[in-house]
C-alpha cells in the first residue's frame, strides 16, 4: 500500500550513517514492529482478511491526512477536516433523501455521480473559506480554521436537527442506488475505499512531485517570501492547498456514510487530531516544506494498525489513547531530533 | 597598567569537525585594553575560533592560556564567570521587554520579596552613565535604535564584569552615526583595561579601531601584525593570498533605455512621509549603476517597488518603454526585470529545499510542460544555472545549507540570471560575503552587462561602487543627492551621502 505512491525521497540513498537511516525511516520500521509485535501477540492479527478491514479503517484517516498534509507543508493547519467530514457526509445523506423544491411541489433525487460532485463542492467551498481567510485576511490558519471545524459542525447539527440520516441505499426506482458502493463493494478483493485512498495518494504524490503546483508548494511552505520573491503565486497556492483539503475531508465524509450507510452530524469528531498526528508521525515538519505522501501515508498506518492491534488484543480502549498520544510525541521528538539537530552539530 | 600585557592567548588550537578541519594549529594572543581584530573570508575558521574562545566548542587540540594558566572552557556560563563575553551579529535581546530587564535576564537580583527592580535599576543607570549613553533602564528595547541596542549588550557584558568581549561583525547593521557612537564605547572600553576581539568584513572600519591584526584563511593563521605595520592592501592580500581587484566597468555600448522611474515615489513602511521621493532614474541596456546609500536612504524600498512587492504611491516604472505597475511579481520576472533581494537568508532562499530546486525556482513554468514539469529539461536549466554563476556544491541536490555564504548569494543571483532578465536589481549583493565572491559576483555581472543587460545594485561599501559601475547614483532620504561617473573618489560620494570618514 505504502509503497504506490512514486515518492520523490527515493533518492535518499547514499550515506551508511545507520543512525539517519533509522530517523528517515522510522515510520516504516514503527509500522513493522507493530505489525510484528501484534502478530506475535494475536494470531488473528497477521491474516490478510484482518489486513483489508484494518486498511478500510486507516482510509478514512488516510484521506484527511493528506490533504492535511498539503496544508501542513504550506506551513499551515487546517483543524476544521473532522467536521468537514461529518458536514459532507449530511449533506450527501440529505441529497440522496432528495430535495424537495415546494414551488414546483416536486422532490428531485440526483443521481449518485452528482451527489458525489455537489458533496466535494461543498468541501473544497469550506477549504476556499478557509483559504481566503488565512491568505488574505491574514487570520492565522490555527483560529481560521477552529473557527470553521465550529462552524461547519454547526451547520451539519442544524440541517439534521441533530439526528442521522439512516438510509442512504437509495431505491430502484428513483436511479439513486449504488451509494454504499464506496464502502461496500470490493475490487479483486481489496475495499474500495482502499483503492480510493490509493488513488488519491497517487495524485497527491504527483502534484508534489511532478508538477509546478508541487513545487511552488514546497517553496512557499520553505520560506514564503523568498517563494513570492521568485514569482510563486503564494496566495493562490495557499487557497489552492486548503480548498483540496476540504475535498480530501469531503472523499473521507462521503467513504464513511457509505461505509456505514448512514450519516450522522457528529462523525469525524476529533479526527482532525488523528490526521494531524499521521502527517507528524510521517516525518513532516509543522514549520512547513518538509514531508512526503509516503510519510504520511505510513504514519497514518501506524496509528491505525496500533489502534486497532490493541482492539484486537483486548486492551482498553483508554490504554489505546494513552498508546496513541504516547507514539505522537515520540514521532515528534525524533522531528526535532532530525531537523532541529543539524544546526547543533555546526 | 603594563602595556602589551597578553590576557588570553590560544596556543596552537585546532578544531575538526569529522573530516572537515576547520582550525589547524592557530596561535593568537589577546592584550589588556587593546583591540584584536580578526580578518579572513567566509569559512576561514573565524566563528569557530570565536566559539572556542566562548566556549561553545571545545578545540580538538592545543589550549587556552588565561592570565598564564591553561584554562578549559565547557560552555558558555563558565567562559562568562571567566570574564569573556560574546556579542552575536543578531543581538540576543528580548525586544518586548526593557532594558533593565534584558540586563538581567537570567541572573535577576533577588531580594527577600522577589526580584529586586530598585537595585536592578540602580545598576543599569550606572552602567549606561558609564558608557555615556543616554539610555533609560525602563525602555523597551524594540522601542531603541539598533544602534543603542548593542549598547545594551555590551552593557550586558559589562555587569558580568567581562575584561575580554568578543564582538561579530557588530557593525554590520549601523548607520555611520552609530558606528561612530559604538566605536567612541570601544575607545572607553579600552580605557578600562577591557580587551575586545573584533570581527568584521568591513575593513576599513575595522582597521580604524583596531590595535593588532590577525588574518586567518583555510583554518590557518598566515599573519599577525600590529596596527601600526598594515594598512588594507596588506589585510587583502593576506586574506585572499594574490592581489585584489574588484573590477573595473566592462567596455560596453548603452542601448535602448531598458528600465526607467517616471516620479517614483514610495510610502514609509512607518506610515509617515515617503521613502522614495519622486526618483527619476533610467538605465541603459549595458550600463552598470550603482546605488549608494546608508541605511534607510530608499534604496530597497526603491527596488522592491520596481521589482513588484511594494505598490508606489506615485510615478511610473517603465520596462523597455512599457508599464510594469499592471503585473504580478511573476508577470514581471516573465518580461525580463527581476530583483536578488537584500536579506538572502529571508528573502531568497527556500531553506528547506536542495541548492538544485532553489535555482530553478523562478523558471519553472520553462520546463513544465502541460500538467507535469520535464525532470530533464529542469536539469539542464540547473546545470547551466550553476555553471553560469561558479556555484561551488555537491550538486544539485545538495542541501542548500550546505553551501557558505557566498555561494548561496551566488545561487540566489544564478536563479534569477537563468530566466534571462533584460534588467536586473541588486540590492545589496556582497552584504556578507567574502571578498573572493565579492569579486566573482561583480565579474559575472559584468559580464552579463556586456551582453547588453541592465545592471543595477546597490551597496554601503564605497569601494565597491568603484568597481564594475559605470554610474553611480547616490541616494539620500529618498532622493538622488548626486550621481557620479566612475572616476570620482570615495570622500566625493561619502560626503553625498550625508556620511563622513569615521575617524
Amino acid at each position: 500500500m505504502s509503497d504506490t505512491t512514486a515518492g520523490n525521497s527515493a533518492k535518499k540513498k547514499g550515506g551508511f550513517n545507520v543512525v539517519q537511516l533509522l530517523l528517515e525511516g522510522r515510520a516504516f520500521f514503527a509500522l513493522i514492529a507493530i505489525i510484528l509485535v501484534f502478530s506475535y501477540l494475536s494470531p488473528n492479527y497477521a491474516t490478510v482478511s484482518n489486513f483489508l478491514i484494518m486498511a478500510n479503517h486507516v482510509a478514512i484517516f488516510g484521506l484527511l491526512a493528506l490533504g492535511m498534509m498539503l496544508v501542513i507543508l504550506n506551513g499551515g493547519i487546517d483543524l476544521s477536516v473532522g467536521s468537514v467530514l461529518g458536514l459532507t457526509g449530511v449533506f450527501a445523506g440529505f441529497l440522496m433523501q432528495g430535495i424537495e423544491i415546494e414551488a414546483m411541489g416536486v422532490i428531485l433525487y440526483p443521481p449518485v455521480w452528482a451527489v458525489v460532485v455537489l458533496t466535494l463542492a461543498l468541501g473544497a467551498f469550506v477549504g476556499f473559506c478557509n483559504g481566503i481567510l488565512v491568505a488574505w485576511f491574514k487570520v492565522p490558519a490555527f483560529v481560521a480554521t477552529l473557527g470553521s471545524l465550529y462552524v461547519a459542525r454547526g451547520v451539519a447539527l442544524l440541517m439534521t436537527n441533530g439526528l442521522t440520516y439512516n438510509n442512504l441505499a437509495g431505491r430502484p426506482e428513483l436511479g439513486n442506488t449504488g451509494f454504499d458502493w464506496l464502502g461496500f463493494n470490493r475490487i479483486g478483493g481489496v475495499p474500495v475505499g482502499v483503492i480510493v485512498l490509493a488513488v488519491v495518494a497517487i495524485a497527491a504524490g504527483l502534484l508534489l512531485s511532478r508538477t509546478a503546483f508541487g513545487r511552488w508548494l514546497y517553496s512557499s511552505g520553505g520560506n514564503a517570501r523568498a517563494a513570492e520573491l521568485s514569482g510563486v503565486p503564494v496566495k493562490r497556492v495557499q487557497i489552492t492547498v486548503y480548498m483540496l483539503s476540504g475535498m480530501c475531508a469531503a472523499i473521507a465524509g462521503l467513504v464513511l456514510s457509505s461505509q456505514l450507510t448512514s450519516a450522522g452530524p457528529t462523525a469525524g469528531t476529533t479526527y482532525e487530531l488523528t490526521a494531524i498526528a499521521a502527517v507528524v508521525v510521517g516525518g513532516a515538519s509543522l514549520m512547513g516544506g518538509r514531508g512526503t505522501v509516503r510519510g504520511t501515508l505510513l504514519g497514518a498506518f501506524v496509528i491505525g494498525f496500533l489502534s486497532d492491534g490493541l482492539v484486537i488484543i483486548g486492551v482498553s480502549s483508554y490504554w489505546q489513547t494513552v498508546f496513541t498520544g504516547a507514539v505522537i510525541v515520540l514521532a515528534v521528538m525524533l522531528n526535532s531530533i532530525q531537523y532541529g539537530g543539524k544546526a547543533r552539530k555546526g | 597598567m603594563a602595556v602589551d600585557e597578553v590576557v588570553l592567548a590560544a596556543r596552537n588550537v585546532a578544531k575538526s569537525f569529522g573530516a572537515v578541519h576547520a582550525l589547524k594549529g592557530v596561535n593568537f594572543d589577546v592584550h589588556r585594553g587593546q583591540v584584536t581584530t580578526l580578518f579572513g573570508e567566509n569559512g576561514a575558521g573565524k566563528s569557530t575560533l570565536m566559539k572556542i574562545l566562548s566556549g561553545v566548542h571545545l578545540p580538538t587540540s592545543g589550549e587556552l592560556i588565561l592570565d598564564g594558566k591553561p584554562v578549559e572552557i565547557n560552555s558558555t556560563v563558565e567562559a562568562r564567570e571567566l570574564g569573556i563575553s560574546i556579542i552575536h551579529q543578531e543581538l540576543s535581546l528580548a525586544p518586548n521587554m526593557n532594558v533593565r530587564d534584558n540586563i538581567f535576564m537570567g541572573r535577576e537580583i533577588m531580594g527577600p520579596f522577589g526580584v529586586n527592580y530598585a537595585e536592578e535599576e540602580r545598576q543599569a543607570r550606572a552602567l549606561m552613565r558609564e558608557l555615556e549613553e543616554d539610555i533609560d533602564p525602563l525602555t523597551p528595547v524594540e522601542d531603541l535604535r539598533l544602534g543603542q541596542q548593542q549598547i545594551v549588550e555590551i552593557a550586558r557584558a559589562l555587569s558580568v564584569n567581562s575584561r575580554i568581549l568578543i564582538m561579530d561583525e557588530p557593525t554590520s547593521a549601523l548607520s555611520a552615526s552609530e558606528v561612530e557612537v559604538l566605536f567612541k564605547v570601544i575607545h572607553d572600553l579600552k580605557a578600562k583595561g577591557v580587551s575586545i576581539v573584533y570581527i568584521s568584513h568591513h575593513l576599513e572600519e575595522a582597521l580604524t579601531i583596531t590595535d593588532h591584526a590577525v588574518v586567518l584563511r583555510d583554518g590557518v593563521m598566515t599573519a599577525y601584525a600590529p596596527r601600526a605595520e598594515i594598512d588594507l592592501e596588506w589585510i587583502v592580500r593576506n586574506m585572499v593570498g594574490e592581489n585584489f581587484d574588484l573590477g573595473s566597468p566592462p567596455a560596453t555600448t548603452y542601448g535602448a533605455p531598458a528600465l526607467e522611474l517616471r516620479g517614483l515615489s514610495v510610502a514609509s513602511h512607518t506610515g509617515t512621509g515617503l521613502a522614495v521621493d519622486k526618483l527619476d532614474l533610467t538605465v541603459r541596456k549595458g550600463e552598470i549603476v550603482c546605488i549608494y546609500g546608508l541605511m534607510g536612504a530608499g534604496r530597497t524600498e526603491m527596488m522592491e517597488t520596481v521589482a513588484g512587492r511594494l505598490k508606489p504611491v506615485a510615478g511610473e516604472v517603465l520596462l523597455n518603454g512599457e508599464s510594469v505597475l499592471g503585473l504580478s511579481i511573476a508577470q514581471r520576472i516573465e518580461t525580463g526585470l527581476v530583483l536578488v533581494p537584500e536579506d538572502r537568508q529571508r528573502d531568497g532562499l527556500v531553506q528547506t529545499m536542495t541548492v538544485g530546486r532553489n535555482l530553478s525556482l523562478s523558471s519553472i513554468n520553462r520546463f513544465t510542460k502541460g500538467l507535469f514539469t520535464n525532470t530533464r529539461e529542469e536539469r539542464r536549466i540547473i546545470d547551466e544555472s550553476i555553471k553560469e554563476v561558479t556555484v561551488k556544491t555537491d550538486g544539485p541536490g545538495a542541501p542548500i545549507g550546505s553551501l557558505s555564504g557566498g555561494n548561496q548569494q551566488k545561487v540566489v543571483i544564478g536563479k534569477m540570471l537563468v530566466t534571462h532578465p533584460d534588467v536586473i536589481l541588486l540590492d545589496e549583493p556582497s552584504r556578507g560575503i567574502d571578498i573572493g565572491a565579492k569579486a566573482e559576483v561583480f565579474r559575472i555581472l559584468a559580464e552579463h552587462a556586456k551582453q547588453g543587460m541592465a545592471v543595477v545594485y546597490s551597496t554601503s561599501e564605497v569601494g565597491e561602487c568603484l568597481s564594475i559601475a559605470h554610474r553611480i547614483i547616490v541616494m539620500r532620504r529618498g532622493r538622488i543627492a548626486a550621481e557620479f561617473t566612475h572616476d570620482t573618489t570615495k570622500e566625493a560620494i561619502m560626503a553625498a551621502s550625508g556620511e563622513s570618514l569615521v575617524a
